[in-house]
């Protein structure tokens, strides 16, 4: 009953959902300008929260330690991502003469890529439904039917980033720091990964759209799996190396850690990777536990506000834990670190996933799973 | 190069030096506190040798003295453990008063007490705010922030400056307090306990906190005894040493209060210990707030302390001495001694030699940070990266103390 070919069976849609108007077989250059505007406008809104949400951090972080943030620069600030970004594009680009060049040229663009990729199967609304404007704009720009593990892959290719970027510095803090940085993402993508597999037995799909959808027949799956929600935002606090995770760059400890040799926009690639994948984390959380697009309740006055504010609105919510949390803990030593991930999170993980099956699979038997 | 054989030299050290990486941490490095250099050999994340250089902020402070007036030496004073200047004031005067054999009048001595006091908490305040700051959490910092400025504040109404006063003189205090300071001490001692009540809930239960402080950087009471170390860092090992109880000064006797040790010797306590200090010395400056009488803060010696303003500006006789005592200063009989007070960070003392001039022929300073600085090694060794800055915080070190 549980093979694994079961889980790309069940629930699948085709890459391009049935009710879309476009088919990519009959009609390529339509679909591919579709695509093509789909995914200008959607990593422009993923580029512009990613900036906003700087400010935001500044703001709310500034407001939780007596402090008022950025306001000099625009009404309330406002203007500050923008200015952050001409000073990063004006700066030059240090290569130090102990580095690696072409690794350490590579290193950024190698963790930028991952981060923004992770946007691509993000469902701002029901996939299977038209979109905005006749299809030109569609809810997302890929429903693929092995969304999770599209994820994973891509969170798992971020590290290689920081590696390089730490070994080809030549410094010895991003050295230290990128060693951190493998240790920490190798485990918590562990548990991160048994975390998500809870879901995927409970919904018996890994593609995003549908998880929603289920999600929105039955209930949120933060209540049948809530250890695993627990799991998953942890690791995905370590994954994206925030507080109180941010050992590979622990500023009091090795200053920047692996990204102590960049400068202008290479660091600036650094600091998106890590602000992007980050609201990948959080939009990958509103989605397999907190109902994605799908508003809580489908009576009137929640379903009149549109799908991509549900989502935007869950994603908020994660993105301001992600602030609270870290204006408020101190950091962990690396070896509590590992403490956590192998000796608490991982035995949650593997019991809520047995757990979960176990219950599905009586559910089954007797019937009562539908 | 010179053969003579070194640590680096030894077998043992030579056998796992290939898989040894050293790593200057600072001069310039963000949590070192000012411009410490700690020279680690790490395996991986381990060190297995801590070396602390300290010198990099080296002013020469004791062979200045040598060169100033006994009252010129007061701003030098202020730059050492520049976040406790106060304090480094009144420890500088009580060797010159007593080689003069002059008591300060009840008022200044008072004031002093309330200020050194007030001076301990700001410094613990700061030492609060970097430590957890190196331990990654930033907000405490901002926090520990609020209630130093108050401090601050009140420091400026008594004497105009916010962080190096120079507030003492010899033989007392510069001028008397504006009227309306009793009252704003009252109200900041008021205010205190709700924020510090603020800065335990932030942390001291915090299991992150816990688990990287707790047997962390223990150091035993024999250690701590043998190496010298003075304040919260000996009495987190559980030594029952303060000089305001074992050898009382300034009235200290007379005021009421308690002296926090520590059990275990770890970070944790040390942290623990210094939080109660903070609440301790609100408390003495609550009492001592109550001897505090009106009358003059000047010792009446004219020809130690300066006259009245007014005086000297109607009196030929004591602008003379005004004259007098600005351009050539005053002279300090033959002889030695050593002054000490209970400084933030430990025994802060001052041993003045006087040939009669008036300037003292030398001037060594004991100053806590240099000698608690020591204990480093001997709390990171064979532990992590992460544990020495923990370390580092927990010893509330001041490099201008450190390298006078």
């Amino acid at each position: 009953m549980f093979s694994p070919a079961r889980f790309f069976e069940t629930g699948a849609a085709p890459i391009v959902a049935p009710e879309q108007a476009v088919n990519p077989q009959t009609d390529p250059l339509i679909w591919f300008l579709q695509t093509f505007i789909t995914l200008f406008v959607i990593m422009n809104v993923v580029l512009v929260t990613m900036a906003y949400q700087t400010w935001a951090e500044r703001k709310v972080i500034a407001r939780m330690q007596l402090r008022h943030g950025p306001n000099q620069t625009g009404p309330m600030g406002l203007l500050q991502p923008i200015a952050d970004a001409v000073k990063m594009l004006g700066k030059e680009f240090v290569v130090p003469r102990e580095a690696d060049k072409p690794v350490f040229m590579i290193a950024p663009i190698m963790s930028f890529i991952p981060a923004v990729a992770a946007f691509a199967i993000i469902p701002w609304g029901d996939a299977r439904s038209e979109g905005l404007l006749g299809g030109w704009i569609r809810p997302a720009i890929a429903n693929l039917n092995i969304g999770i593990l599209y994820m994973l892959a891509l969170s798992s290719v971020g590290v290689y980033g920081i590696i390089m970027a730490g070994y080809s510095s030549g410094n010895k803090y991003s050295m230290l720091g990128a060693l951190r940085s493998s240790g920490q993402v190798v485990s918590y993508e562990l548990t991160l990964g048994i975390s998500l597999i809870g879901v995927l037995i409970q919904s018996g799909t890994l593609n995003l759209n549908d998880i929603v959808r289920q999600q929105q027949a039955s209930i949120w799956f933060i209540f049948p799996q809530f250890f695993g929600f627990v799991v998953f935002l942890i690791s995905g606090i370590a994954e994206t190396n925030r507080n109180p995770f941010d050992l590979p760059e622990a500023e009091s400890e090795l200053v920047a850690g692996f990204h102590l040799e960049y400068s202008g926009m290479s660091f600036g690639l650094f600091y998106l990777a890590e602000y992007i994948s980050m609201n990948a984390i959080a939009a990958l959380a509103a989605i397999l536990f907190f109902g994605g697009w799908a508003p809580p309740f489908d009576i009137v006055p929640f379903t009149l506000i549109p799908g991509p504010i549900w989502l935007f609105l869950k994603f908020a919510f994660f993105l301001f834990l992600y602030y609270w949390i870290r204006s408020t803990l101190p950091r962990f030593r690396y070896d509590q670190l590992m403490g956590l991930a192998w000796k608490v999170l991982f035995p949650i993980a593997l019991a809520n996933l047995v757990i979960t099956a176990v219950v599905k699979l009586i559910g089954v038997h007797m019937g009562w799973w539908v | 190069m010179s053969e003579t054989p070194t640590f680096e030299h030894s077998e043992t050290y030579k056998r796992s030096s290939e898989r040894r990486m050293r790593l200057n941490m600072g001069p310039q490095h963000p949590s070192t506190h000012g411009v410490l250099q700690i020279i680690l050999d790490l395996e991986g994340e381990v060190v297995m040798r801590c070396d602390p250089v300290p010198g990099y902020l080296h002013r020469g402070t004791e062979k200045l003295a040598e060169e100033r007036y006994y009252n010129q030496i007061i701003p030098l004073t202020d730059r050492l453990d520049y976040v406790s200047a106060f304090n480094n004031n009144v420890a500088y005067c009580i060797p010159v008063e007593k080689l003069l054999g002059i008591e300060i009048p009840e008022r200044a001595m008072w004031l002093r007490v309330i200020l050194m006091e007030l001076q301990r908490i700001a410094s613990h305040l700061i030492w609060y705010g970097t430590s957890l700051m190196d331990l990654g959490a930033i907000t405490a910092f901002l926090y520990a922030m609020r209630e130093r400025e108050k401090i601050l504040d009140i420091f400026e109404m008594a004497c105009g400056a916010r962080l190096t006063y120079s507030y003492c003189r010899v033989g007392g205090l510069l001028a008397d307090t504006p009227p309306g300071f009793e009252e704003k001490v009252a109200e900041f001692v008021k205010d205190f306990p709700k924020a510090w009540k603020e800065y335990t809930d932030l942390v001291s239960k915090n299991p992150i906190f816990m688990d990287r402080t707790m047997g962390v950087g223990v150091v035993t009471p024999e250690d701590a005894i043998d190496m010298g170390l003075t304040g919260p860092s000996l009495r987190g090992s559980g030594v029952d040493w303060d000089i305001r109880k074992n050898e009382p000064y300034y009235g200290y006797d007379l005021i009421d209060f308690a002296i926090p040790l520590g059990t275990k010797g770890d970070c944790y306590d040390r942290y623990l210990c210094r939080m109660e200090e903070m609440m301790q010395s609100n408390r003495i400056v609550e009492q001592a707030l109550k001897f505090l009488k009106p009358g003059p803060v000047k010792a009446p010696d004219p020809k130690i302390t300066l006259p009245p303003k007014e005086l000297s500006m109607s009196q030929a006789e004591a602008m003379q001495r005004h004259f007098y005592q600005v351009i050539h200063g005053f002279s300090v009989p033959v002889g030695e001694t050593y002054g000490k007070i209970e400084a933030s960070k430990g025994e802060l003392g001052f041993y003045i030699i006087s040939d009669g001039s008036s300037h003292p022929y030398r001037m060594k300073i004991r100053a806590p940070s240099y000698v608690n600085l020591q204990s480093l090694p001997l709390m990171t060794e064979g532990r992590m990266v992460s544990d020495v800055i923990t370390c580092i915080g927990t010893i509330d070190i001041v490099l201008g103390e450190v390298d006078r």
